[in-house]
């Protein structure tokens, strides 16, 4: 489905990514954990076409869309949602899911119906400007977003972050009823707890390179790792 | 604010329809009204300043709907004005293609301009936007064989004729400058509530967002700037065919920072806050430069307290603190 290889990139001169790759398949979850600064959402960026590679593919079913401008991406079925939300926040909920649905491609009311049956809260603050949302709501409104365009990869940057536990709940089940419909799903999460829950694989990105890659489930017997990798023991 | 609090708050109602509605033909309802009441001196200075609020809603589209500062709005005002002055002057075009004529310049300048301009943005944009509109007026001045510099010319009467009506005449002049207004009016309306208005704003919120959701965001922006200089050469156009006069301080750097101004004190990014900043900014001006020639020193002293009193402007700080459903 998403296939990275052999990617460098950076801001300007100052490289980030070395030789970076991973894989996602259809339906399921690779979470990248790593320590701050460590490149992760830099890879994300560069997935997503916000940052022009020097070196390296990104192919989602084959083809390399590295070199094509960010607004490309969603087309060839990439959806993401950034680290802190990242609404427009002077719209409003309504209108904020319009734009996702005016993006992508189809009849806009069975997207919006399967956007808010994942998250029913929305349907009761449709007029209601997202500015004004709380953080978990912010949150499931972003989500709800890159969903309108029905993307085959989803990109998810800490999506719980900073949210309270009946929201982390909310957005993980979304999450994992996601990679029920055959999302392929990059993630992005600190608690290391949730990302033994829901993923299936984690990739470490350590200085810009991904290191060892792992299935999640193993991760509570690898201790070293995520001491090496997150700065973190059992 | 609060998790909690957010969750157990009353969401507010729909934005209402009607009463947006209500509000914009109300406002066109007092300004025809007005006609039958005013005395002459303020009759022919609302008649100014529908054509000029006009200029500054075509500004609104670009910097409070887009996001784009530029400074340089003077260029499509000054290419309405010289195109539709210029055809009735030399090719005896009355004022309905004279006005076509001119609106049609300006957008085919912004064209131009959004092409090379827009490959830039922030800092960049603005210096770029404020180069072309001095190349603008300086070509108003080399060409002065025609458009007689910064003396200017005077449109010829009998090109000031729109359906049989003489454009000279203070009832014709004020209702024609009336439906020009409306019409910008309603279409500013009808943009800001559209899709159209949504990508536009949502642009404005953050470029790359929108890209991320699959919108080409340089050509929203071209259309943005289009459509702004369409509304600010249809100003300029009627400006010249309504007052008779066409000159090259309309092309100053001071024409570029009015509609700035009047946007930011009526409000960014809503739809009566250019009009309100064009009203307000014109009679303070007129009213304290009456009383004083430090005028200007006063002038100051009002952006700087609607600055401390009404960060987003006028408008805009009333939508924001009392009457969310304002577009």
């Amino acid at each position: 489905m998403l296939r990275v290889s052999g990617l460098d990139c950076g801001y300007g001169r100052t490289p980030v990514l070395r030789d970076f790759a991973l894989s996602v398949e259809a339906g399921e979850i690779l979470c990248l954990l790593g320590r701050n600064g460590a490149g992760k959402t830099t890879a994300m960026k560069a997935i997503m076409g916000l940052l022009t590679p020097s070196a390296g593919t990104v192919e989602i079913d084959g083809v390399d869309i590295a070199r094509l401008p960010a607004e490309a991406a969603p087309r060839h079925g990439l959806g993401y949602v950034p680290q802190g939300r990242r609404l427009f926040a002077d719209l409003t909920v309504a209108e904020n899911l319009e734009i996702g649905l005016m993006a992508g491609h189809g009849p806009e009311g069975p997207r919006r119906e399967s956007a808010l049956e994942l998250f029913p809260v929305l349907r009761e603050r449709l007029d209601q400007r997202a500015g004004t949302l709380s953080g978990g709501e912010q949150q499931m409104l972003a989500i709800a977003r890159a969903l309108c365009l029905e993307p085959k990869v989803l990109l998810l940057d800490e999506p719980t972050e900073g949210l309270m536990p009946a929201m982390i709940a909310r957005i993980r089940a979304v999450v994992t009823a996601l990679k029920g419909q055959g999302v392929a799903i990059l993630l992005v999460e600190q608690r290391v707890d949730a990302v033994i829950e829901i993923a299936d694989r984690v990739l470490f990105v350590e200085n810009g390179r991904a290191r060892d890659t792992l299935p999640a489930a193993a991760l509570k017997n690898r201790p070293d790792l995520l001491e090496r990798y997150v700065g973190v023991g059992d | 604010m609060s998790e909690s609090t957010a969750v157990l708050s009353t969401p507010p109602a729909a934005p209402p329809t009607a009463r947006i509605l209500g509000l914009h033909l109300g406002v066109l309802a007092v300004l025809f009204a007005l006609h039958f009441v005013l005395p002459d001196y303020h009759h022919i200075s609302l008649s100014r300043i529908m054509v000029l609020a006009c200029f500054a809603m075509g500004y609104n589209l670009a910097f409070g709907y887009s996001g784009l500062l530029s400074l340089g709005h003077a260029m499509f005002f000054a290419a309405g004005l010289y195109a539709a002055g210029l055809v009735a002057q030399f090719a005896d075009i009355a004022a309905p293609g004279g006005f076509l004529i001119g609106v049609a310049a300006a957008a085919l300048v912004a064209l131009t301009l959004g092409a090379i301009a827009l490959r830039t943005g922030g800092v960049s944009f603005m210096i770029v936007t404020l180069m072309f509109a001095q190349a603008v007026f300086l070509i108003i001045y080399y060409f002065g064989t025609y458009t007689r510099g910064d003396e200017g010319f005077v449109v010829p009467d009998a090109m000031r004729v729109l359906l049989g009506l003489d454009l000279a005449d203070p009832t014709v002049r004020y209702m024609t400058a009336l439906a020009l207004f409306a019409a910008c009016l309603m279409g500013s309306l009808a943009l800001a509530r559209s899709n159209l208005g949504r990508v536009l704003i949502a642009i404005r919120e953050n470029e790359d967002r929108a890209r991320m959701l699959g919108y080409d965001v340089y050509r929203y922006k071209l259309t943005a700037l289009t459509l702004s200089a369409v509304m600010a050469g249809a100003a300029g156009a009627a400006y010249g065919l309504l007052f008779g006069y066409v000159g090259a301080s309309f092309a100053s750097i001071q024409y570029s920072i009015y509609p700035l101004l009047w946007v930011l004190m009526g409000g960014a990014g809503t739809v009566l806050g250019p009009f309100l900043g064009t009203v307000l900014m014109f009679y303070l001006v007129d009213l304290t430069s009456a009383a004083t020639t430090a005028y200007l020193l006063v002038v100051g002293l009002v952006l700087i307290a609607l600055i401390l009193f009404f960060p987003k402007g006028i408008l805009g700080t009333v939508r924001e603190r009392y009457l969310p459903w304002l577009p």
